[in-house]
Parts: structure tokens; C-alpha cells; sequence
């Protein structure tokens, strides 16, 4: 089993694109799921509702089974099929679940604690009738789906080889389409696109979203003031300041690594130009000089925090370039096609993932930076705004789907595929969080 | 070049004409060259007395909204046209104006913003080379965020490319 789990692991690589925005036990969720294209033979997995959880406002092993499965990796049985509800080793018959098709096996219990919940489960090998492991994990009081992603991030892990991503987050702008005070707004959501929470609204158009990589931020362009403007927003708090307040363009926000500076768009010297801010002393320097018909814009950090990988009209149709902040040096790195833009780097550093136009038709394309290879990875049209998941294994976008602004999900090795239509207006711009440092 | 009284008669002229047949659509439906042709008088002995109270009235009719090419920000002949006049005005009041780029919906974000300032900027340009003070104009881009109209085809597209001249 285990071979024939390694075997698999190419395909639930690809596969894992699924990973995001689950329709959950919340029918409030703004976001629903639509899985509009799984893998073949997805692993059968049983997650056996949890002992003493079901008299608790979330359910554990729905959640599980709900992230497992819109992983496409996965087929996730439902509890009405299962002949017992097992919550300790010794009660598992392995021989009934073998007969009803199932691979592997999760079980547990929770129980409430003096500040929240406690969490003990398992992994079982069907077949070889054997635990993979057995886990603790605790949550405070509303943290009943911290638990339940947790589980599915340790499950994944185990049966795949590569680190969940289930337990993070997701910024995107939402528009009602209807003028007035909270028209446009800035939510945050679990990466299911649960728990949502409006960050900040407006009436006049919210965009460019994006994470500080320790997560206690988010930063983003707003006109509230009647022209575009940076702002940052502290979670904890929500206190926002306001970052600059320029003649022209104020746009496409970017924390370092070490968040201490911001990268960014600015016309206040004639044209589009990146610049990066030092946040504490409120100084600029401008990093791009190019004549007044040029646009330089979407600026995205390397790693390492000494380059900027950025769209760039210099040569005539957008392309992305990269610059190196210490010697200045510039170097084009797409050459395929007229229009390459908005890049944004894979974990490993070693890809782009960018808006690719193809006969006039927009998608969300990957390219290996060292061989320049390129891959188109959305059949949709109108693509953009990707993101990549933290665990590099696939990416969210937007798009349009029946006149409306969607999010869609795609794997870098084209694969599953999700749309995650909102209940209400456009939501667009997604933005997905880093991981939590530990 | 049109000289601007000329361009003032016929813009005016429409605007009154059709003043006239929707107040009296009867008989303009009758009579409606004879009307088209009393507009025209109308108008000239209009253009000398009020035009001159008001240079505000110089605008009606004229264009505030002015289209784009796909991915161009050059201005097309009859924008040119309109700014002349909308050149005159501001000049005249020294009134300060607000242009408001806007891009359509295909491409990247924050790309489509800075197509929104440069068509903008190419307003104001044209403003700027008919002798209207810089320090009277303000271009905002909204890049793809504010589309006149929703949707997703080319004549939705040509009308979102634009540049609106606000007062």
C-alpha cells in the first residue's frame, strides 16, 4: 500500500490543487465550492465522526473530510455507510472497512478544556492493518475548525509527502455591485473560505491586497480618499495607516521578507516607477528610472529580499523583468508571447506563475525561470490576480464565470480544478497567506 | 480646423433641436427640417448674447467622456474636438477639473491602472497644450475598477476605455 501510495504521489501532487474553499457545515460561508475537475481513483479514506463531537457547533470529521476530498486526492466516505463509528484502536474491525473500500482510517475524539478544545485522533492503514500515527492537538474556544484543519494538514502530510496548506488564510476583494457605504470590501477567510471576516470596507474600489509575511498585517490600495492610496491594517487591532498619499498612481503594495520595507508603484515623478518604502522612517527610494512612456509596476519580492520581480513595458508589450535592488541590474525573463504580467514567485523560488496572454485570451501561465519553459495552467478566460499556495502546489485566481468575478483553483502540475463562486457579488483578487512561523 | 463659433453653432444647434423635438414632438415629426433649419437661426443669435454671460453654456452638448483604442491612450479626433472647447471653458472660469482614466477589464490589475493614468495624462496633455494651467487639472486613474458598463464583450470593452472630465 504504502508503493502504491508513492506511485500516487505524482498524481496527488497534482491533485492537491484542490486544496481550498470547502462549502463546509457553515451554510453562511460567502464562498461555495464547485470541484469541476477531479482525478481518477482518488484514494478512498473514512473519517469516522469524532467521539464528543456531536454535540459541538462545528464537526470535526465533516471538515477533515471536506478538505481531504476537495483536495481531489481524496474520496471521502460518508458516515451514513459506515457500519461502526469506532473512536479508540481497539475497536477498529479492519476487516470491515477493508470490505467496504476504504484505504485508510481516521479516528478520534474531542473534549472540551477550561479554555477551549483538545483533540486526540489517528491515522490507520487499512491494509496493513496498521496505525500511522496518533496525534494531540488543542484549540481555544472558537477553535473547533483550527482543530479540523490541523488534522487535515497531518493527514495530507502523512499519506503525501507534502505540507498541508489547509490551515492558512486568504485575502480577496469582494464588490456588491451596488453603489454604497460597503460596496467594496477586503475579507479575510480560512483557505476553505470559512470564517470570513470583512476587514475594511468602502464605497469607493478596494484592490491590491496582500499579506506581511509574519502575518500580523495587510496592506492594500484604497480611494477612499478619492484618489488610490497604500494602506496598512494591523489584524490584531485593526488600526489602518495610511502609507502615502502621492499625486498619480499609489499602487501594487509588496512587504520584504522581513516586512520592514514595502515595495510598490508610484507616478509621482511622471510615470509608473517602483519604489521601495522603509516603513519605520516613512523614506522612499525610487528603484526604476525609465523614460515617460514606460510602466513599471507590480513589484513581488525574491526570497532573499535583493531583488524585485516586477511587469515592465520597457520593451514595447509587458513583460516581467527582475532587479537586483543592490547593483541595479536588470534582466527580462519572459520572452514568450506580447503580454506576460503580475508575476509572483513559487516557494522554491525557481518559477513564475503570471497573466499570459495567448490569442487574445488571458490566462494564468507558470514558467520555469532557469530553462524559460512555459505552461499554460487555466483553460479559462479572463484569468488573473494568481496566487501561490504556500506549499507551492497549486495557485488560486480570478476569473469570470457566467458574468460574475470567481475565484478558481488550479494545480502547478494541471490537474483538479475548483471554482469558488461567491453567494453575493464579484470577489476577485485573492490573496493567499504565507505560513505561520512557528 | 474647425474654428470654434462654427463648432459651437453645430454642437449648440443639436442640443436645442433636440430640446425642440422632445417638447414638441408633434410637430417636429411634421415639420422637422424647417425646425432643424429655425434651430440654426436660433442658435447663432444665442451664441453672441448668452454665451458670452456664461461660458458654461459652451458646454452643452459636448462630449465629457472620451474613448480609447485597445491598449492606446492616443486621443481620437472628435475627443480632440470636445477638449478644445472643454480648454476654452476652464480658461475662461479658471475653474480646476478632475480627469478620470479608466481602463477595461482584460489583463492584470494594477497594470490596467496605469493604462487608466496614461490616458488621463494624454487629456491633460491636450488640456495643457491649449494653454490651460497644469495646476488647474487632476488625473485619478480607476484602471479597471469602475466600469461604465458591466460585461464582457468588445462594445462593452470600447465603452469602459475612457477618460472622464469632471468640474
Amino acid at each position: 500500500m504504502i508503493k502504491n501510495l508513492i506511485a500516487k504521489r505524482i498524481q496527488l501532487y497534482i491533485l492537491s490543487a484542490v486544496c481550498f474553499l470547502c462549502v463546509s457545515t457553515r451554510s453562511h460561508a460567502e464562498l461555495i465550492i464547485e470541484i469541476t475537475e477531479g482525478v481518477d481513483n482518488p484514494t478512498p479514506i473514512a473519517v469516522v465522526p469524532f467521539e464528543g463531537g456531536s454535540s459541538l457547533p462545528e464537526n470535526i470529521a465533516s471538515i477533515v473530510s471536506s478538505d481531504l476530498a476537495r483536495s481531489g486526492l481524496f474520496s471521502a466516505k460518508d458516515p451514513k455507510n459506515m457500519l461502526s463509528f469506532p473512536s479508540k484502536t481497539e475497536d477498529i474491525f479492519y476487516r470491515d472497512w477493508r470490505i467496504s473500500g476504504v484505504d485508510y482510517l481516521v479516528i478520534g475524539n474531542v473534549k472540551p478544556t477550561a479554555s477551549g478544545f483538545i483533540s486526540q485522533y489517528g491515522l490507520y492503514d487499512v491494509n496493513a492493518q496498521r496505525q500511522i500515527f496518533s496525534k494531540v492537538t488543542s484549540s481555544s474556544q472558537n477553535g473547533l475548525r483550527d482543530i479540523a484543519h490541523t488534522i487535515s494538514d497531518e493527514i495530507y502530510f502523512a499519506l503525501t509527502g507534502i505540507r498541508g496548506a489547509f490551515s492558512t488564510e486568504i485575502l480577496y476583494i469582494e464588490d456588491l455591485r451596488k453603489d454604497g457605504p460597503g460596496r467594496y470590501r477586503l475579507v479575510k477567510a480560512d483557505a476553505d473560505g470559512a470564517r470570513e471576516q470583512v476587514l475594511f470596507k468602502s464605497s469607493q474600489p478596494l484592490l491590491s491586497p496582500t499579506w506581511s509575511n509574519d502575518l500580523s498585517k495587510v496592506a492594500y490600495v484604497s480611494f477612499e480618499t478619492s484618489r488610490p492610496a497604500i494602506f496598512m491594517q494591523e489584524l490584531a487591532t485593526g488600526k489602518r495607516t495610511q502609507l502615502t498619499n502621492f499625486k498619480g498612481l499609489n499602487g501594487a503594495p509588496a512587504f520584504s521578507p522581513d516586512d520592514k520595507r514595502m515595495a510598490m508603484v508610484l507616478s509621482k515623478d511622471g510615470n509608473p516607477e517602483l519604489y521601495v518604502m522603509d516603513i519605520a522612517s516613512k523614506r522612499f527610494t525610487r528603484v526604476t528610472r525609465t523614460s515617460s512612456a514606460v510602466i513599471d509596476t507590480e513589484p513581488n519580492w525574491t526570497s532573499d529580499g535583493q531583488s524585485l520581480i516586477f511587469t515592465s513595458n520597457r520593451g514595447g508589450s509587458p513583460q516581467v523583468y527582475q532587479i537586483n535592488l543592490v547593483n541595479k541590474r536588470i534582466e527580462r525573463l519572459t520572452f514568450d508571447g506580447n503580454y506576460n504580467a503580475r508575476p509572483r514567485l513559487t516557494p522554491d523560488g525557481k518559477n513564475l506563475i503570471m497573466v499570459h496572454r495567448e490569442e487574445s485570451v488571458f490566462h494564468i501561465a507558470w514558467q520555469n525561470i532557469a530553462s524559460g519553459d512555459i505552461r499554460i495552467l487555466t483553460q479559462t478566460s479572463l484569468d488573473e490576480s494568481p496566487t501561490v499556495a504556500p506549499n507551492g502546489a497549486s495557485l488560486l485566481y480570478a476569473t469570470k464565470y457566467r458574468g460574475k468575478g470567481i475565484l478558481a483553483a488550479v494545480s502547478i502540475d494541471a490537474g483538479g480544478k475548483v471554482r469558488f463562486p461567491s453567494k453575493r457579488g464579484d470577489v476577485r483578487e485573492p490573496a493567499w497567506s504565507p505560513y505561520r512561523k512557528k | 480646423m474647425i474654428s470654434k463659433s462654427k463648432l459651437l453653432v453645430s454642437l449648440l444647434s443639436v442640443a436645442i433641436f433636440a430640446t425642440g423635438c422632445s417638447s414638441n414632438s408633434q410637430k417636429a415629426s411634421d415639420s422637422a427640417a424647417t425646425d432643424a433649419a429655425n434651430a440654426v437661426n436660433e442658435v447663432v443669435t444665442t451664441e453672441t448674447t448668452e454665451v458670452a454671460a456664461d461660458p458654461r453654456d459652451a458646454l452643452v452638448g459636448v462630449d465629457t467622456i472620451f474613448y480609447f483604442d485597445f491598449d492606446q491612450s492616443l486621443l481620437r479626433s472628435e475627443a480632440r474636438a470636445a477638449l478644445l472647447i472643454h480648454a476654452s471653458v476652464i480658461k475662461e472660469l479658471n475653474t480646476s477639473v478632475r480627469l478620470e482614466g479608466h481602463a477595461d477589464e482584460r489583463g492584470s490589475r494594477e497594470y490596467n491602472m496605469a493604462l487608466g493614468e496614461r490616458r488621463a495624462n494624454a487629456a491633460r496633455d491636450f488640456l495643457v497644450l491649449q494653454g490651460v494651467s497644469a495646476a488647474l487639472i487632476e488625473t485619478v486613474s480607476f484602471g479597471e475598477e469602475r466600469p461604465a458598463v458591466v460585461g464582457s464583450s468588445d462594445s462593452v470593452y470600447s465603452q469602459n476605455r475612457r477618460v472622464e472630465i469632471k468640474y
